[in-house]
């Protein structure tokens, strides 16, 4: 296929430099969280150990999405570009959002530029911006138009694009887990019977998604690679998406918790709950 | 046990047994006849648009269909409000009322996959639709047995 050798001829070209240019924010990223951790929790009690460890493993994850031998295979084979894309926008956000990074900040910021972050968070741009629906059509909408339009090929041509849709990759898919579940501040909350709706939207939108690319290949992709990249993205989704629908419920379960004890409750028959 | 019935909670036993019932059946669906025997296609080359689109909808609603009966389930036994019988009444009914769904609209009418990809596909047609609408007529009568009528009654009736 002549797709498969443009690829390899181009990888060539851009393939390092887009690999270090990925690799230094989520570096950063990684060292600017265990630093926090280190500085906070000098002043407050200490950090639970499972988010730094949630934290560590979810930069992991974006950074063989976005550097090492996946990245190399991923040029040529389109089951590995779709592992990549599993790894990178659905499950390095989940396990990085569990990580509570703004949390974290707040709380090792001086108070005034804590104030500060809280009021851009509480803006009103914040609040579009991470607003389910608009999450789910910058999310799913921006695969769509990557895998039915040539922007897949030419992904592989020019580095800016490149870049783009693996930073808009992740950001969306981060955006898209705190827009549904809430474990850092969210001062623009909304409720759970929209959530669960836009929720099961997204999934049915990135599920159509995966057999469509099972069906019709995206421009310069072989139908067996299409097939099983198609397959992956189904079931691999479902795997990931399966932890945040659990997560999703867990936080509705605990919200409705009975505010009296339930003991007290056995003889009312007008209690219903919530 | 005591048990809290309210009209609330017994629209709430019934709906966490069809949402789970919904999605087990999905769910047995997505593994043994696709993962395991391989009579079911993942895509079938005949699929409309319209059939994927729904295919893609049913997939996304039992999937979390199927979480969100558990969590409720869990959320009656929280309360003690659970009542089992119409819990699996619920249950008959998303599990058959599914099925009679996928093998009536998504397999005869959208032709999304059929059940097997043999010469005598009715006899399978038959089958699977029979089992979906015993089970619908099972959950049915479990439904109406134990119909919310007053807390007395229902708590007389244990």
């Amino acid at each position: 296929m002549h797709a498969d050798h443009s690829f390899t001829q181009a990888f060539q070209g851009f393939g390092s430099v887009s690999q270090i240019l990925l690799t230094i924010p989520f570096t950063v990223i990684l060292v600017l969280y265990l630093l926090a951790v280190i500085v906070s929790n000098r002043k407050h009690k200490q950090w639970p150990i499972s988010r730094t460890i949630l934290w560590i493993i979810g930069v992991c994850c974006a950074l063989s999405a976005v550097s090492g031998p996946l990245v190399q295979r991923a040029h040529m084979e389109f089951t590995s570009h779709m592992l990549g894309h599993l790894l990178l926008g659905m499950l390095a956000p989940l396990l990085m959002v569990l990580a509570a990074p703004v949390t974290l900040v707040l709380r090792t910021l001086p108070v005034t530029q804590a104030r500060r972050l809280s009021r851009i968070l509480k803006s009103r741009i914040m609040g579009i911006i991470s607003d389910p629906i608009v999450v789910v059509i910058l999310n799913i909408g921006g695969l769509w138009v990557l895998y039915l339009t040539s922007l897949y090929e030419a992904m592989h041509q020019y580095i800016l694009l490149y870049l783009f849709i693996h930073i808009h990759v992740f950001l969306s898919g981060y955006l898209f887990t705190i827009s549904m579940i809430y474990i850092d501040p969210a001062p623009h909350r909304t409720g759970y019977i929209y959530r669960a709706t836009v929720l099961i939207l997204a999934l049915t939108g990135h599920g159509i998604l995966s057999k469509y690319i099972y069906a019709y290949p995206p421009a310069g992709v072989p139908r067996d690679q299409a097939e099983s990249g198609g397959m992956l993205m189904y079931y691999g989704g479902d795997m990931i998406d399966l932890i945040l629908v659990i997560i999703f419920y867990y936080q509705w379960y605990k919200a409705v918790r009975p505010r009296a004890n339930t003991s007290k409750c056995k003889g009312n028959k007008n209690f219903v709950g919530t | 046990m005591i048990s809290n019935y309210t009209k609330a909670s017994s629209t709430r036993n019934l709906w966490s047994g069809i949402l789970f019932g919904m999605g087990i059946v999905a769910f047995i669906d997505e593994t043994v006849f696709h993962q395991l025997l391989h009579w079911h296609h993942f895509y079938d080359k005949s699929t409309t648009a319209m059939g994927l689109v729904s295919d893609g909808f049913f997939h996304a609603f039992s999937w979390f269909a199927t979480i969100g009966g558990l969590f409720m389930f869990a959320d009656l036994r929280r309360k003690k409000s659970l009542w089992m019988k119409r819990w699996w009444g619920g249950i008959l009914l998303g599990a058959g009322g599914f099925q009679l769904y996928d093998g009536t609209v998504q397999h005869k009418l959208m032709g999304i996959h059929q059940i097997r990809y043999v010469e005598n596909v009715l006899v399978y047609d038959i089958v699977w639709n029979v089992i979906a609408a015993a089970m619908i007529l099972a959950g049915f009568l479990l439904v109406v047995n134990t119909r919310y009528e007053k807390n007395e009654t229902v708590a007389n009736a244990r």
